[in-house]
Protein backbone atom coordinates (compact mmCIF):
# COMPACT_ATOMS: atom_id res chain seq x y z
CA UNK A 1 0.00 0.00 0.00
CA UNK A 2 1.60 3.09 -0.77
CA UNK A 3 0.86 5.54 2.10
CA UNK A 4 1.14 9.21 0.27
CA UNK A 5 -2.57 8.59 -1.66
CA UNK A 6 -4.45 9.40 1.49
CA UNK A 7 -7.12 11.21 -0.73
CA UNK A 8 -10.35 12.33 -0.01
CA UNK A 9 -13.20 11.00 -2.79
CA UNK A 10 -16.48 12.05 -3.55
CA UNK A 11 -19.40 10.40 -4.80
CA UNK A 12 -19.26 9.89 -8.63
CA UNK A 13 -15.42 10.55 -8.69
CA UNK A 14 -13.50 8.90 -11.30
CA UNK A 15 -11.18 6.42 -10.06
CA UNK A 16 -9.82 4.38 -12.88
CA UNK A 17 -11.00 1.71 -15.57
CA UNK A 18 -12.09 -1.73 -15.14
CA UNK A 19 -9.39 -2.54 -17.13
CA UNK A 20 -6.60 -1.33 -14.67
CA UNK A 21 -8.15 -2.35 -11.96
CA UNK A 22 -10.65 -4.18 -9.88
CA UNK A 23 -13.34 -2.37 -7.96
CA UNK A 24 -13.60 -2.74 -4.62
CA UNK A 25 -15.50 -1.35 -1.71
CA UNK A 26 -17.58 1.92 -2.03
CA UNK A 27 -17.07 1.91 -5.20
CA UNK A 28 -19.51 1.24 -8.69
CA UNK A 29 -18.93 0.52 -12.24
CA UNK A 30 -20.60 2.40 -15.14
CA UNK A 31 -19.76 1.52 -18.71
CA UNK A 32 -16.05 -0.19 -18.05
CA UNK A 33 -15.64 2.82 -15.59
CA UNK A 34 -15.00 2.77 -11.82
CA UNK A 35 -16.36 5.18 -9.60
CA UNK A 36 -16.46 6.02 -5.66
CA UNK A 37 -20.03 5.52 -4.28
CA UNK A 38 -19.85 7.38 -1.07
CA UNK A 39 -17.90 9.85 0.66
CA UNK A 40 -14.43 8.19 1.97
CA UNK A 41 -10.95 7.79 1.59
CA UNK A 42 -9.07 6.35 -1.27
CA UNK A 43 -7.17 2.74 -0.79
CA UNK A 44 -5.99 2.04 -3.89
CA UNK A 45 -4.55 -1.74 -3.09
CA UNK A 46 -3.45 -3.51 -6.19
CA UNK A 47 -5.62 -4.77 -7.93
CA UNK A 48 -8.64 -3.51 -6.20
CA UNK A 49 -9.54 0.20 -5.79
CA UNK A 50 -11.44 1.01 -2.57
CA UNK A 51 -13.09 3.64 -0.87
CA UNK A 52 -13.06 3.62 2.97
CA UNK A 53 -16.35 5.46 4.35
CA UNK A 54 -15.65 8.42 6.74
CA UNK A 55 -19.29 8.81 7.77
CA UNK A 56 -22.56 6.57 7.34
CA UNK A 57 -24.51 4.32 9.18
CA UNK A 58 -23.41 1.09 10.13
CA UNK A 59 -23.48 -1.98 7.77
CA UNK A 60 -24.66 -4.94 9.40
CA UNK A 61 -22.27 -8.19 8.44
CA UNK A 62 -23.07 -11.65 9.45
CA UNK A 63 -20.71 -12.60 12.48
CA UNK A 64 -19.73 -9.04 13.80
CA UNK A 65 -19.95 -8.55 17.56
CA UNK A 66 -21.96 -5.75 18.63
CA UNK A 67 -23.45 -3.67 21.63
CA UNK A 68 -27.34 -3.34 21.15
CA UNK A 69 -30.29 -1.25 22.96
CA UNK A 70 -33.34 -3.54 23.81
CA UNK A 71 -35.77 -1.93 22.11
CA UNK A 72 -39.09 -4.34 23.13
CA UNK A 73 -39.81 -7.26 24.26
CA UNK A 74 -42.35 -9.25 22.55
CA UNK A 75 -44.03 -12.76 23.44
CA UNK A 76 -40.69 -15.06 22.02
CA UNK A 77 -38.27 -12.10 21.15
CA UNK A 78 -36.60 -9.34 21.57
CA UNK A 79 -36.31 -6.18 19.34
CA UNK A 80 -32.36 -4.32 19.88
CA UNK A 81 -31.33 -0.85 18.22
CA UNK A 82 -27.70 -1.90 16.82
CA UNK A 83 -27.08 1.53 15.22
CA UNK A 84 -28.37 -0.37 11.57
CA UNK A 85 -30.66 1.13 9.39
CA UNK A 86 -33.25 -1.62 11.25
CA UNK A 87 -34.14 -2.98 14.24
CA UNK A 88 -32.36 -6.49 15.41
CA UNK A 89 -34.24 -9.66 16.32
CA UNK A 90 -33.39 -11.55 18.71
CA UNK A 91 -35.31 -14.78 19.40
CA UNK A 92 -36.17 -16.00 22.93
CA UNK A 93 -34.03 -19.96 21.19
CA UNK A 94 -30.78 -17.37 20.90
CA UNK A 95 -30.58 -16.27 24.23
CA UNK A 96 -28.96 -18.87 26.86
CA UNK A 97 -31.69 -18.58 29.63
CA UNK A 98 -34.91 -21.13 29.15
CA UNK A 99 -37.61 -18.30 28.77
CA UNK A 100 -41.01 -19.25 29.06
CA UNK A 101 -43.45 -18.41 26.25
CA UNK A 102 -44.60 -14.49 27.47
CA UNK A 103 -42.07 -13.98 29.75
CA UNK A 104 -39.48 -12.14 27.97
CA UNK A 105 -39.72 -9.25 30.04
CA UNK A 106 -37.65 -11.06 33.12
CA UNK A 107 -34.57 -11.59 31.22
CA UNK A 108 -33.94 -8.76 29.05
CA UNK A 109 -35.99 -5.36 28.79
CA UNK A 110 -36.39 -2.11 27.42
CA UNK A 111 -33.60 -0.26 28.00
CA UNK A 112 -31.03 -3.04 28.58
CA UNK A 113 -27.64 -3.29 26.62
CA UNK A 114 -26.24 -6.32 25.63
CA UNK A 115 -23.53 -8.02 23.87
CA UNK A 116 -24.62 -9.89 21.09
CA UNK A 117 -22.96 -10.80 17.82
CA UNK A 118 -25.12 -11.11 14.28
CA UNK A 119 -26.24 -13.94 13.56
CA UNK A 120 -27.65 -13.71 9.78
CA UNK A 121 -28.37 -11.02 7.03
CA UNK A 122 -30.83 -12.21 4.88
CA UNK A 123 -31.89 -10.76 1.42
CA UNK A 124 -34.13 -7.96 2.70
CA UNK A 125 -31.97 -6.99 5.36
CA UNK A 126 -33.98 -8.41 8.06
CA UNK A 127 -31.26 -9.04 10.95
CA UNK A 128 -31.04 -11.50 13.47
CA UNK A 129 -28.50 -11.50 16.23
CA UNK A 130 -27.47 -14.07 19.45
CA UNK A 131 -26.76 -14.09 22.81
CA UNK A 132 -25.46 -17.87 22.64
CA UNK A 133 -21.92 -17.39 22.35
CA UNK A 134 -18.76 -17.18 24.14
CA UNK A 135 -18.26 -13.30 25.81
CA UNK A 136 -22.10 -12.51 24.78
CA UNK A 137 -24.29 -11.50 28.03
CA UNK A 138 -25.99 -8.42 29.18
CA UNK A 139 -24.29 -5.74 30.06
CA UNK A 140 -24.37 -4.35 33.34
CA UNK A 141 -22.58 -1.22 34.86
CA UNK A 142 -19.79 0.79 33.09
CA UNK A 143 -20.49 4.04 30.37
CA UNK A 144 -21.57 3.47 26.61
CA UNK A 145 -20.09 5.88 23.99
CA UNK A 146 -20.86 6.28 20.18
CA UNK A 147 -18.16 6.62 17.90
CA UNK A 148 -19.07 6.79 13.90
CA UNK A 149 -18.97 3.11 12.36
CA UNK A 150 -15.96 3.73 10.45
CA UNK A 151 -14.01 4.74 12.77
CA UNK A 152 -14.08 1.04 14.82
CA UNK A 153 -10.62 0.26 12.83
CA UNK A 154 -8.40 3.01 13.61
CA UNK A 155 -10.02 2.57 17.36
CA UNK A 156 -8.92 -1.13 17.77
CA UNK A 157 -5.55 -0.41 15.41
CA UNK A 158 -3.10 -2.60 13.60
CA UNK A 159 -3.70 -5.99 15.44
CA UNK A 160 -5.51 -4.22 18.55
CA UNK A 161 -2.53 -1.56 19.09
CA UNK A 162 -4.74 1.05 19.37
CA UNK A 163 -6.85 -0.80 22.38
CA UNK A 164 -4.26 -2.55 23.93
CA UNK A 165 -2.28 0.98 24.47
CA UNK A 166 -6.14 2.67 25.66
CA UNK A 167 -6.56 -0.30 28.14
CA UNK A 168 -2.84 -0.84 29.50
CA UNK A 169 -2.84 3.64 30.50
CA UNK A 170 -5.95 3.60 31.96
CA UNK A 171 -6.52 -0.08 32.94
CA UNK A 172 -10.02 0.02 32.20
CA UNK A 173 -12.45 -2.86 30.00
CA UNK A 174 -12.85 -1.81 26.90
CA UNK A 175 -15.32 -3.62 24.44
CA UNK A 176 -15.47 -2.11 20.84
CA UNK A 177 -18.58 -2.89 19.11
CA UNK A 178 -18.28 -3.28 15.45
CA UNK A 179 -21.41 -0.99 15.15
CA UNK A 180 -19.59 2.17 16.75
CA UNK A 181 -20.47 1.70 20.37
CA UNK A 182 -17.96 1.36 23.08
CA UNK A 183 -18.25 0.12 26.15
CA UNK A 184 -16.24 0.99 28.77
CA UNK A 185 -15.63 -0.37 32.66
CA UNK A 186 -13.30 1.06 35.24
CA UNK A 187 -12.34 3.90 37.44
CA UNK A 188 -14.58 7.02 36.82
CA UNK A 189 -11.10 9.39 35.97
CA UNK A 190 -9.90 6.62 34.17
CA UNK A 191 -13.13 5.85 31.91
CA UNK A 192 -13.21 9.61 31.35
CA UNK A 193 -9.29 9.50 30.10
CA UNK A 194 -10.29 7.12 28.01
CA UNK A 195 -13.31 8.58 26.24
CA UNK A 196 -10.94 11.78 25.57
CA UNK A 197 -8.49 9.64 23.99
CA UNK A 198 -11.14 8.03 22.22
CA UNK A 199 -12.59 11.41 20.54
CA UNK A 200 -9.15 12.03 19.81
CA UNK A 201 -8.94 8.78 17.25
CA UNK A 202 -12.14 9.89 16.14
CA UNK A 203 -11.51 13.36 15.21
CA UNK A 204 -8.14 12.89 13.75
CA UNK A 205 -8.92 9.23 11.98
CA UNK A 206 -7.04 9.62 9.10
CA UNK A 207 -3.76 11.06 10.33
CA UNK A 208 -0.35 9.14 10.49
CA UNK A 209 1.10 8.77 13.49
CA UNK A 210 -2.20 8.94 15.87
CA UNK A 211 -0.89 5.49 18.03
CA UNK A 212 1.90 7.93 19.35
CA UNK A 213 -0.45 10.72 19.36
CA UNK A 214 -2.32 9.24 21.45
CA UNK A 215 -0.03 7.36 23.64
CA UNK A 216 0.87 10.96 24.69
CA UNK A 217 -2.61 12.30 25.46
CA UNK A 218 -2.73 9.03 28.00
CA UNK A 219 0.77 10.16 29.20
CA UNK A 220 -0.32 13.45 30.21
CA UNK A 221 -3.48 12.80 31.50
CA UNK A 222 -1.90 9.56 33.79
CA UNK B 1 -47.83 39.36 -14.99
CA UNK B 2 -45.88 42.87 -17.23
CA UNK B 3 -44.37 45.58 -15.55
CA UNK B 4 -42.61 48.72 -17.17
CA UNK B 5 -39.23 47.62 -15.94
CA UNK B 6 -36.38 46.66 -18.49
CA UNK B 7 -35.53 43.32 -17.58
CA UNK B 8 -32.58 43.71 -20.00
CA UNK B 9 -30.76 46.78 -21.66
CA UNK B 10 -29.82 47.04 -25.11
CA UNK B 11 -25.99 45.51 -24.35
CA UNK B 12 -27.77 42.52 -22.93
CA UNK B 13 -27.08 43.89 -18.89
CA UNK B 14 -29.54 42.43 -16.84
CA UNK B 15 -30.91 44.40 -13.64
CA UNK B 16 -28.32 43.31 -11.46
CA UNK B 17 -25.71 43.55 -13.89
CA UNK B 18 -25.15 40.39 -14.92
CA UNK B 19 -24.72 39.05 -18.52
CA UNK B 20 -27.17 36.58 -20.32
CA UNK B 21 -25.20 33.45 -18.92
CA UNK B 22 -23.67 34.23 -15.92
CA UNK B 23 -24.80 32.72 -12.97
CA UNK B 24 -25.29 34.59 -9.24
CA UNK B 25 -23.16 33.30 -6.54
CA UNK B 26 -22.80 30.39 -5.15
CA UNK B 27 -21.70 29.37 -2.10
CA UNK B 28 -21.67 25.86 -0.34
CA UNK B 29 -20.39 24.27 2.89
CA UNK B 30 -21.17 20.96 4.15
CA UNK B 31 -21.50 19.38 7.27
CA UNK B 32 -22.67 22.40 9.55
CA UNK B 33 -25.13 20.59 11.60
CA UNK B 34 -23.96 18.38 14.49
CA UNK B 35 -27.55 16.27 15.10
CA UNK B 36 -28.13 15.19 11.32
CA UNK B 37 -26.39 12.59 9.74
CA UNK B 38 -25.52 15.15 6.74
CA UNK B 39 -25.73 18.68 5.84
CA UNK B 40 -25.32 21.63 3.82
CA UNK B 41 -25.80 25.35 4.15
CA UNK B 42 -25.69 27.20 0.20
CA UNK B 43 -26.25 30.26 -0.40
CA UNK B 44 -27.21 31.09 -4.07
CA UNK B 45 -27.54 35.01 -4.57
CA UNK B 46 -30.09 35.67 -2.19
CA UNK B 47 -31.49 32.12 -1.48
CA UNK B 48 -30.11 30.91 1.78
CA UNK B 49 -30.81 27.00 2.59
CA UNK B 50 -30.00 24.74 4.91
CA UNK B 51 -30.68 21.00 4.39
CA UNK B 52 -30.32 18.00 7.08
CA UNK B 53 -30.39 14.30 5.71
CA UNK B 54 -30.93 11.60 8.44
CA UNK B 55 -30.83 8.13 7.62
CA UNK B 56 -31.15 5.19 6.07
CA UNK B 57 -33.76 4.38 8.72
CA UNK B 58 -36.60 2.07 9.54
CA UNK B 59 -39.42 3.90 7.20
CA UNK B 60 -42.16 4.97 9.48
CA UNK B 61 -45.31 4.55 9.06
CA UNK B 62 -45.08 0.65 8.40
CA UNK B 63 -46.69 0.90 5.07
CA UNK B 64 -44.65 3.50 3.56
CA UNK B 65 -41.92 1.18 3.16
CA UNK B 66 -40.61 -0.89 -0.01
CA UNK B 67 -39.72 -3.87 0.29
CA UNK B 68 -37.48 -3.69 -2.56
CA UNK B 69 -35.60 -0.47 -1.81
CA UNK B 70 -35.65 2.58 0.25
CA UNK B 71 -37.66 5.37 -0.29
CA UNK B 72 -36.36 8.89 -0.19
CA UNK B 73 -38.43 12.19 1.65
CA UNK B 74 -37.57 15.25 0.89
CA UNK B 75 -39.23 17.86 3.05
CA UNK B 76 -39.28 21.20 1.24
CA UNK B 77 -40.26 24.26 3.80
CA UNK B 78 -39.82 27.63 3.52
CA UNK B 79 -39.06 29.48 6.65
CA UNK B 80 -42.08 32.13 7.71
CA UNK B 81 -39.68 34.84 7.00
CA UNK B 82 -38.35 33.92 3.71
CA UNK B 83 -40.37 36.44 1.60
CA UNK B 84 -41.24 40.08 1.87
CA UNK B 85 -44.50 39.33 3.36
CA UNK B 86 -45.01 36.68 6.54
CA UNK B 87 -45.76 33.55 4.54
CA UNK B 88 -48.03 31.12 6.17
CA UNK B 89 -45.78 28.32 8.22
CA UNK B 90 -46.41 24.63 7.06
CA UNK B 91 -46.48 22.66 4.16
CA UNK B 92 -49.14 24.06 0.81
CA UNK B 93 -49.55 23.13 -2.64
CA UNK B 94 -46.66 24.65 -3.29
CA UNK B 95 -44.34 23.10 -1.34
CA UNK B 96 -45.90 19.78 -1.43
CA UNK B 97 -44.95 19.83 -5.14
CA UNK B 98 -41.53 20.96 -4.70
CA UNK B 99 -40.74 18.07 -2.28
CA UNK B 100 -42.44 15.46 -4.44
CA UNK B 101 -40.34 16.29 -7.61
CA UNK B 102 -37.02 17.11 -5.17
CA UNK B 103 -37.55 13.07 -4.00
CA UNK B 104 -38.29 11.85 -6.56
CA UNK B 105 -34.98 13.54 -8.32
CA UNK B 106 -32.96 12.53 -5.48
CA UNK B 107 -34.68 8.71 -5.91
CA UNK B 108 -33.09 8.59 -9.14
CA UNK B 109 -29.11 8.74 -7.85
CA UNK B 110 -29.50 7.48 -4.79
CA UNK B 111 -28.47 3.78 -4.54
CA UNK B 112 -31.73 3.08 -2.97
CA UNK B 113 -31.78 -0.92 -3.88
CA UNK B 114 -29.07 -1.07 -1.04
CA UNK B 115 -31.14 -0.54 1.87
CA UNK B 116 -35.07 -2.24 1.45
CA UNK B 117 -37.49 -1.12 3.77
CA UNK B 118 -35.85 1.76 4.83
CA UNK B 119 -36.44 5.87 4.50
CA UNK B 120 -33.81 8.35 4.24
CA UNK B 121 -35.59 11.95 5.10
CA UNK B 122 -34.39 14.88 3.71
CA UNK B 123 -35.42 18.21 5.65
CA UNK B 124 -35.16 21.29 2.89
CA UNK B 125 -35.42 24.99 5.13
CA UNK B 126 -35.61 27.63 2.83
CA UNK B 127 -34.18 30.64 5.43
CA UNK B 128 -34.19 33.23 2.68
CA UNK B 129 -35.54 33.14 -1.20
CA UNK B 130 -35.12 34.89 -3.87
CA UNK B 131 -36.57 32.83 -6.94
CA UNK B 132 -34.60 29.32 -7.95
CA UNK B 133 -35.11 28.22 -4.78
CA UNK B 134 -36.28 24.79 -5.65
CA UNK B 135 -32.68 24.45 -7.53
CA UNK B 136 -30.82 25.97 -4.57
CA UNK B 137 -32.87 23.56 -2.47
CA UNK B 138 -32.19 20.31 -4.56
CA UNK B 139 -28.34 22.02 -5.38
CA UNK B 140 -28.24 21.40 -1.52
CA UNK B 141 -29.74 18.24 -0.38
CA UNK B 142 -27.19 16.90 -3.11
CA UNK B 143 -24.22 17.78 -0.91
CA UNK B 144 -26.07 16.87 2.34
CA UNK B 145 -26.35 13.75 1.23
CA UNK B 146 -23.08 13.09 0.02
CA UNK B 147 -21.90 14.53 3.11
CA UNK B 148 -24.17 11.60 5.16
CA UNK B 149 -22.13 8.99 3.59
CA UNK B 150 -25.03 7.78 1.64
CA UNK B 151 -24.01 5.41 -1.58
CA UNK B 152 -24.73 7.51 -4.32
CA UNK B 153 -24.31 7.11 -8.44
CA UNK B 154 -23.87 10.98 -8.59
CA UNK B 155 -24.34 14.58 -6.60
CA UNK B 156 -27.54 15.83 -8.76
CA UNK B 157 -27.45 19.60 -8.97
CA UNK B 158 -30.47 21.92 -10.29
CA UNK B 159 -30.13 25.65 -12.28
CA UNK B 160 -32.78 27.35 -14.20
CA UNK B 161 -32.88 29.30 -17.60
CA UNK B 162 -35.69 31.07 -18.22
CA UNK B 163 -36.91 33.96 -20.99
CA UNK B 164 -36.95 37.51 -20.19
CA UNK B 165 -37.49 41.09 -22.40
CA UNK B 166 -40.37 40.09 -24.67
CA UNK B 167 -43.07 42.53 -25.69
CA UNK B 168 -46.70 41.44 -26.13
CA UNK B 169 -48.23 43.41 -29.04
CA UNK B 170 -51.99 42.50 -30.36
CA UNK B 171 -51.54 39.09 -28.62
CA UNK B 172 -48.80 38.21 -30.68
CA UNK B 173 -45.25 37.88 -28.37
CA UNK B 174 -42.11 39.07 -30.32
CA UNK B 175 -38.24 39.45 -28.91
CA UNK B 176 -37.11 38.41 -25.71
CA UNK B 177 -33.73 36.59 -24.25
CA UNK B 178 -32.87 33.65 -23.08
CA UNK B 179 -30.47 33.89 -20.00
CA UNK B 180 -29.58 31.66 -16.86
CA UNK B 181 -30.27 31.59 -13.68
CA UNK B 182 -33.13 34.62 -13.16
CA UNK B 183 -32.80 36.62 -10.61
CA UNK B 184 -36.43 37.83 -8.44
CA UNK B 185 -37.42 40.79 -10.78
CA UNK B 186 -37.01 38.35 -14.18
CA UNK B 187 -39.09 35.41 -12.31
CA UNK B 188 -41.63 37.45 -11.63
CA UNK B 189 -42.24 39.67 -14.30
CA UNK B 190 -40.24 37.64 -17.11
CA UNK B 191 -41.85 35.09 -19.69
CA UNK B 192 -40.96 31.79 -18.90
CA UNK B 193 -38.89 29.90 -15.97
CA UNK B 194 -37.21 26.46 -16.65
CA UNK B 195 -35.64 24.80 -14.03
CA UNK B 196 -33.92 21.57 -14.52
CA UNK B 197 -31.90 19.04 -12.40
CA UNK B 198 -29.25 16.18 -14.16
CA UNK B 199 -26.82 14.31 -13.12
CA UNK B 200 -23.87 15.54 -13.98
CA UNK B 201 -21.67 12.88 -14.68
CA UNK B 202 -23.86 11.13 -17.14
CA UNK B 203 -25.98 14.52 -17.90
CA UNK B 204 -29.14 12.53 -17.25
CA UNK B 205 -31.92 14.76 -16.25
CA UNK B 206 -33.68 14.28 -13.27
CA UNK B 207 -35.83 17.38 -13.12
CA UNK B 208 -37.71 19.48 -15.85
CA UNK B 209 -40.22 21.74 -15.07
CA UNK B 210 -41.71 25.10 -16.70
CA UNK B 211 -43.69 28.01 -16.31
CA UNK B 212 -44.63 30.29 -19.60
CA UNK B 213 -43.99 29.71 -22.94
CA UNK B 214 -40.78 29.19 -25.20
CA UNK B 215 -40.44 28.00 -28.47
CA UNK B 216 -38.70 25.06 -29.50
CA UNK B 217 -35.55 27.21 -30.54
CA UNK B 218 -35.51 29.15 -27.00
CA UNK B 219 -36.24 25.81 -25.00
CA UNK B 220 -32.86 24.21 -26.72
CA UNK B 221 -31.04 27.30 -26.25
CA UNK B 222 -32.60 27.79 -22.07
CA UNK B 223 -32.23 23.59 -21.94
CA UNK B 224 -28.18 24.48 -23.30
CA UNK B 225 -27.56 27.64 -20.84
CA UNK B 226 -29.11 25.59 -17.70
CA UNK B 227 -26.58 22.47 -18.32
CA UNK B 228 -23.67 24.37 -18.02
CA UNK B 229 -25.09 26.15 -15.38
CA UNK B 230 -25.47 22.35 -13.49
CA UNK B 231 -21.81 21.44 -14.45
CA UNK B 232 -20.49 25.24 -12.86
CA UNK B 233 -22.24 24.47 -9.61
CA UNK B 234 -21.57 21.28 -9.42
CA UNK B 235 -17.96 22.16 -9.61
CA UNK B 236 -18.73 23.90 -6.29
CA UNK B 237 -20.65 21.10 -5.00
CA UNK B 238 -17.14 18.93 -5.35
CA UNK B 239 -15.27 21.49 -4.00
CA UNK B 240 -17.10 22.01 -0.65
CA UNK B 241 -17.27 18.55 -0.01
CA UNK B 242 -13.71 18.41 -0.21
CA UNK B 243 -12.50 21.33 1.11
CA UNK B 244 -14.69 19.90 4.49
CA UNK B 245 -12.65 16.77 4.88
CA UNK B 246 -9.23 17.48 3.14
CA UNK B 247 -8.79 20.30 5.57
CA UNK B 248 -9.21 17.68 8.34
CA UNK B 249 -6.34 15.32 6.42
CA UNK B 250 -3.96 18.95 6.42
CA UNK B 251 -4.59 20.00 9.54
CA UNK B 252 -2.96 17.05 11.48
CA UNK B 253 -0.67 16.02 9.34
Amino acid sequence: MTKSTREIVIPSQYLGETSEFKAGRGTLIDHGKIYAKILGVLNKHPPYVNVVPLKGRYDPVEGDTIIGFVEQAMSSSWLADINAPYPALLHVSEVPWRVDFGETEKYLNTGDTIMAKILSVDVERKLNITLKDRNLYKIQGGHIITVGPSKVPRIIGKKGSMINLLKKYTRCRIFVGKNGRIWIDGEDLQVSNAVQAIRLIERESISYGLTDKVEELLKSLS
Amino acid sequence: MKSDIELIDANGKRLDGRTNDQLRDVKIEAGVLHRADGSCYLEWGGNKVVVAVYGPREAIPRHTQDPLRAIVNARYNMAAFSVDDRKRPGPDRRSREISKVISEALEKVVLIDLYPRAAIDVNIEILDAEAGTRCAGLTAAGVALADAGIPMKDIPVGCAAGKIGAETKDGKVSGGHVVLDLGKEEDNFGDADLPIAISPRTDEILLLQMDGHLTVEEFNKAMELAMKGCHDVSKLQKDALINKYAADVEEVE
